[in-house]
């Protein structure tokens, strides 16, 4: 058996490939690929959540969030490692998505303008992140899929916390509820979009499916997520954005009105309100760091110097 | 005093915790996304994390002791900055990341002191949040000393600004060791804590971490103090109208 048949034999058979076995580049660069833009989006994700960190209006709330901000960054880590094992270096990864070769989710460049969308982010971006990622619990990379278990464990965490604002927030004033329906408004669309083009028109999924990087399709996580965001909606009493949604019962789904697509590929290209800051911050914090990580790494040499003199 | 006026004295000093606890939270809470790297940011996120939690803690028994339907939440976000009472130190701009770990360095090694002395408090409750808080502290301070070191004798550069953050951060820390009439009566119940006995030990640690990180100990040349009785500096009511604005802005509705 050649290594590509023997790869090919594992991937059938439902086997992970691991770091040291033989697998084609273009499996790796796909994964690469993936992989690193899951993790840049978890540390660029902190950002809109991070902004309402200092203003939560309760202590409560202000704990909740703070531990959720951080479990992401967290997701963040074990992505990159998971991402190494393919023989990149974090310090490239980071690079190539501050020089914007790199993507994270285009969720994040939709600002975060009141409280209300932190309870739209954690109940929609994080509810449909969930869906992705339970399906990817069972991808072929090894890494990745044990990466997207321990992921998994924390985000339903999240995604509760962020339908309990909004359900708070749709039982309390009137000026709450209409601040929860604007944020769904909002976040709705967009969060639809976080599955990507439709299965015709998505330039990796053919791959990616036959080698078992992804599970299932576009469409078919987007009907999933769908499904369940139609029934909580009725249990939060908000309309629902999308007028077109109707059961449909021989489907066994909800039909939905059209994505629009246009508004999706103009964010992506650079048009959305916070492309240019989430960079532009990650970047001022990177270089702002500079001169710690400098004395962290000079002050590690110095020790080592110490010790190798003292032993000598 | 009355066990009535202890009672109020009590809940007072509850406060004032709460206050450090929350506004020292708050500066650490504004490096999310913001440190040298990303484990780095996880772990300030952590030490926010826990005076968050302090401070609730505190404001929680303060409620208690009030009686009066009060929570966590109206200490937090229904009071000015001349009714806060936390100590100044609490309250200065998070700075450069050496002005950070410097002020977490002095403000750790001073609550490892005072928590010590805390946990022997005559009041239940007390003990009970600094048994918690002092088990948090001795990370906090292992972190504090470890970037004290780190930076102290890393780069020229690093040194630098290490000495210059000791240097803005010393005139606060006197305000750490002293004792109002109130604390003094607590104090003097087995209460509260004698927190003007803490210096020696507070000054011979810290100089022993800064001698180490190739640090001194700069001379006692100024002193600013007010924050026990809400004379804040100007940074406090920034802090505020950021922290209470959704609050403030929607009175009397739930979270």
């Amino acid at each position: 058996m050649t290594p590509e048949q023997n790869f090919m034999r594992k991937i059938e058979a439902e086997e992970k490939i691991e770091p040291k076995d033989w697998m084609p580049d273009a499996y790796r660069k796909n994964l690469v690929r993936q992989v690193s833009q899951h993790a840049h989006s978890e540390v660029i994700g902190m950002q809109p959540e991070g902004n309402w960190i200092t203003r939560a209006p309760s202590l409560r709330r202000k704990a909740i969030l703070l531990s959720k901000v951080q479990d992401e960054g967290g997701h963040g880590l074990y992505l990159y490692s998971a991402c190494e094992t393919l023989g990149v270096a974090r310090e490239e990864l980071v690079a190539a998505m501050q020089q914007g070769i790199a993507k994270y989710a285009s969720i994040f460049n939709y600002p975060a303008q009141t409280w209300a969308d932190v309870g739209a982010i954690g109940w929609l971006v994080d509810g449909a992140a969930i869906v992705n990622q339970v399906s990817l619990q069972r991808t072929s990379y090894g890494p990745y899929s044990r990466a997207m278990i321990r992921i998994c464990k924390e985000e339903s965490f999240h995604q509760r916390q962020g339908f309990e604002i909004m359900l708070v927030l749709a039982s309390g004033s009137p000026e709450q509820q209409a601040m929860a329906q604007d944020a769904l408004n909002r976040f709705y669309w967009p969060s639809l979009m976080m599955f990507g083009p439709h299965d015709a028109e998505s330039a990796h999924s053919a791959r990616s499916m036959q080698w078992k990087i992804k599970r299932e399709t576009n469409d078919d996580l987007r009907q999933k997520f769908i499904d369940q965001t139609a029934e909580q909606v009725k249990v939060l009493g908000l309309t629902h954005p999308d007028r077109d949604l109707k059961w449909n019962a021989e489907r066994g789904h909800y039909d939905s009105g059209d994505i629009d697509w246009d508004e999706f590929y103009n964010v992506i290209n650079g048009n959305g309100h916070a492309n240019r800051q989430r960079l532009a911050h990650h970047i001022q914090a990177h270089e702002e760091g500079a001169w710690v990580r400098e004395a962290m790494s000079a002050y590690k040499a110095r020790r080592k110097a110490l010790t190798a003199q003292q032993a000598a | 005093m009355t066990d009535q006026d202890l009672r109020q004295a009590t809940q007072a000093y509850a406060v004032r915790l709460g206050d450090d606890a929350l506004i020292l939270g708050h500066r650490l809470s504004e490096w999310t996304s913001r440190a040298p790297f990303l484990e780095e940011d996880l772990a300030l996120q952590n030490v926010a994390l826990d005076y968050i939690g302090r401070a609730r803690m505190f404001y929680g028994y303060a409620a208690e002791l009030s009686a009066d339907g009060r929570t966590e939440d109206d200490f937090a976000y229904l009071r000015d900055a001349r009714q806060f009472s936390n100590l100044l130190i609490h309250e200065l701009p998070r700075g450069d990341f050496a002005f950070t770990m410097a002020r977490q360095l002095l403000t750790d090694v001073f609550s490892s002191l005072y928590l010590e002395q805390l946990l022997r408090s005559t009041d239940a409750t007390l003990a009970g949040i600094a048994a918690k808080a002092a088990k948090e502290t001795r990370y906090h301070l292992r972190r504090s000393r470890e970037w004290a070191l780190r930076l102290g004798d890393g780069t020229d550069e690093s040194h630098a600004r290490m000495v210059r953050a000791i240097d803005e951060l010393w005139g606060y820390t006197h305000e750490l060791f002293e004792l109002d009439a109130l604390e003094q009566q607590l104090a003097d119940a087995g209460i509260g804590v004698d927190n003007a006995a803490l210096r020696p030990a507070w000054l011979k640690q810290v100089s022993a971490i800064l001698t180490e990180a190739t640090l001194r100990v700069p001379e006692d040349s100024w002193v600013v103090r007010g924050g026990r009785t809400g004379y804040h500096t100007e940074n406090l009511g920034h802090i505020l109208s950021e922290m209470q604005s959704v609050h403030r802005a929607y009175p009397g509705v739930s979270w």
